[in-house]
């Protein structure tokens, strides 16, 4: 501390106010491209920010890792399930011939879909890992309809930059951003190795993200609401889980 | 103690008096970069170990190759109970979820270890850090050498004077192994983990042999980071706690026994 001669100090000096105006200069860019989570608040805000940007930066449209048909695990394991509800029964019972899916928000024509509508659209499989955050992952084959293929039919409006989905579950819902609705291997999913999406893995209709762990892959899901601001849906934090704890954003 | 230690040792306690004080004069023990990244790694680690050991409770299993379930056949179980009910432990009780906060805190105290982390690499190779003080002279790799500085430790062998103002060919080793195999390691095994980084860099996955092999090679890195801790720290003790942890603050040395 004796030896501050002026240099340093004008130096240091400097090098804090570059730093602090690079900070707010990056801030404001962050805002501007979306790059800033919806639950960026609190102490670990930061840390999501950075690996929301980071990630957006880096995968906007990397694709994720695909495998050979021998890469397909024999016993996919369907994590912990609560109890299904009354209504899930009814129309499990009937063969989900009553399932719906409806759509609306920043959309043209918000719209309603059955379970033949949506297998009567071109499909996309593909065979890729689902991680959970524990740990544990598997390989299975995935069919389903592209999300962006129905988002096309219901006509998203230019400033929408959210797609939100609602599952059958009670108090369990989600969202994600433009660039993940969007991107081709995003499927709202009814067909597993073959046949028809299991129940236990969240048939009749899963969202499949392969680029984001398991808890971002919704089960049984019944309704999508299309926007451009998440502060209205729950605590505004974008999703349920980030509610107790876990990030909105989980490409790690 | 520092004057029982000179009243043995008379001349080499002048010696290293007059040693650390021409050090103070000239340059301190560490510099200011070293010792503000070495405290913002130790409390980024202990961070990273807590949150870590938290997310390994919640599947104690450990697989190698691509994919691994509780159906599965694991490459080995820890001993330990878990924070999933569907988790076979032998355990008759499962503990609370903490991974929510847990991942949180391990990837935000991550970013700040990396970076810190790359401050000092950068600045390190810029400054000369590494040449000068890590990298060790081609007369240090006699098997004599080697075998001295390995020895010491085991005998309970407080290090010499000139030990205080360097390091011994042992110490150098390590220390280059821990900042460029095993940090490097445990971040790259680190990253491949994110479905989204093995997206955009999948050959990063398939080297370390898929993404179970990468979590298996995560948590064998991280033991060997922690091994590396205790035996930082026993040394540290060894050689006297307060006046290598002050060196690492203030970045003097020694300067309780000048006044002896």
């Amino acid at each position: 501390m004796i030896n501050l001669s002026r240099r340093r100090l004008i130096v240091s000096g400097l090098a804090a106010t570059a730093g602090a105006s690079g900070l707010a200069v990056a801030a404001r860019l962050a805002q501007k491209h979306g790059l800033i989570s919806p639950d960026h608040g609190g102490i670990y805000g930061i840390g999501e920010t950075l690996t929301y940007a980071s990630q957006r930066l880096l995968t906007r449209h990397s694709l994720a890792r695909e495998f050979p048909r021998s890469g397909i695990s024999p016993r996919p394991f369907p994590n912990e399930l609560a109890p299904l509800t009354e209504e899930f029964k009814r129309v499990q019972a009937g063969g989900f011939a009553d399932w719906r899916l409806s759509v609306d928000g920043m959309v043209h024509q918000p719209g309603s879909f059955s379970m033949a509508d949506l297998r009567s659209y071109p499909s996309r499989s593909h065979i890729t890992e689902i991680a959970c955050e524990e740990g544990w992952s598997y390989i299975a084959e995935w069919t389903g309809v592209p999300l962006s293929h129905v988002l096309q039919l219901v006509g998203v409006q230019p400033q929408a930059r959210y797609v939100v989905y609602v599952s059958m579950e009670p108090d369990t819902w989600d969202s994600i951003d433009m660039a993940d609705a969007l991107h081709p291997q995003t499927l709202l999913c009814y067909g597993m190795n073959g046949s028809d999406l299991p129940v236990p893995h969240g048939g009749p209709l899963r969202m499949r993200l392969p680029r984001q762990v398991g808890y971002k892959n919704k089960k049984f899901i019944t309704h999508l609401t299309v926007t451009d601001n998440l502060k209205r849906f729950g605590k505004g934090l974008g999703c349920v889980d980030a509610e107790y704890g876990y990030a909105w954003y989980a490409g790690i | 103690m520092a004057t029982s230690g000179s009243a043995q040792l008379p001349a080499e306690a002048f010696s290293s008096a007059a040693s650390s004080l021409a050090v103070t004069k000239v340059a301190p023990r560490h510099s200011a970069l070293v010792r503000v990244t070495h405290w913002i790694t130790t409390f980024c680690f202990f961070a990273l170990l807590v949150t870590g050991i938290e997310i390994a409770i919640s599947h104690p299993r450990f697989y190698w190759g691509e994919t691994g379930t509780v159906l599965t056949k694991p490459l080995f179980q820890l001993p330990i109970p878990s924070s999933r009910r569907l988790v076979p432990t032998g355990y008759g009780y499962v503990l609370p979820d903490q991974n929510g906060w847990s991942r949180a805190l391990h990837f935000e105290s991550a970013w700040v270890a990396v970076l810190t982390g790359l401050l000092y690499v950068i600045s390190g190779l810029f400054t000369g850090h590494f040449r000068r003080h890590l990298l060790p002279s081609t007369a240090d790799f006699s098997w004599r050498a080697v075998l001295t500085s390995f020895a010491k430790p085991f005998r309970l062998e407080r290090p010499s004077a000139a030990e205080a103002s360097s390091y011994n060919v042992l110490q150098r080793l390590t220390y280059l192994f821990v900042i460029f195999v095993l940090f490097p390691l445990v971040i790259w095994s680190g990253l491949d983990m994110s479905l989204a980084f093995a997206s955009a860099f999948p050959w990063s996955v398939t080297l370390l042999g898929g993404r179970q092999s990468a979590r298996t090679i995560h948590f064998f890195v991280s033991l060997a980071l922690v091994l590396f801790l205790f035996v930082h720290v026993a040394m540290v003790c060894l050689a006297g706690f307060w006046s290598r942890t002050g060196a690492m603050i203030t970045g003097r040395i020694g300067t309780r026994k000048e006044h002896t």
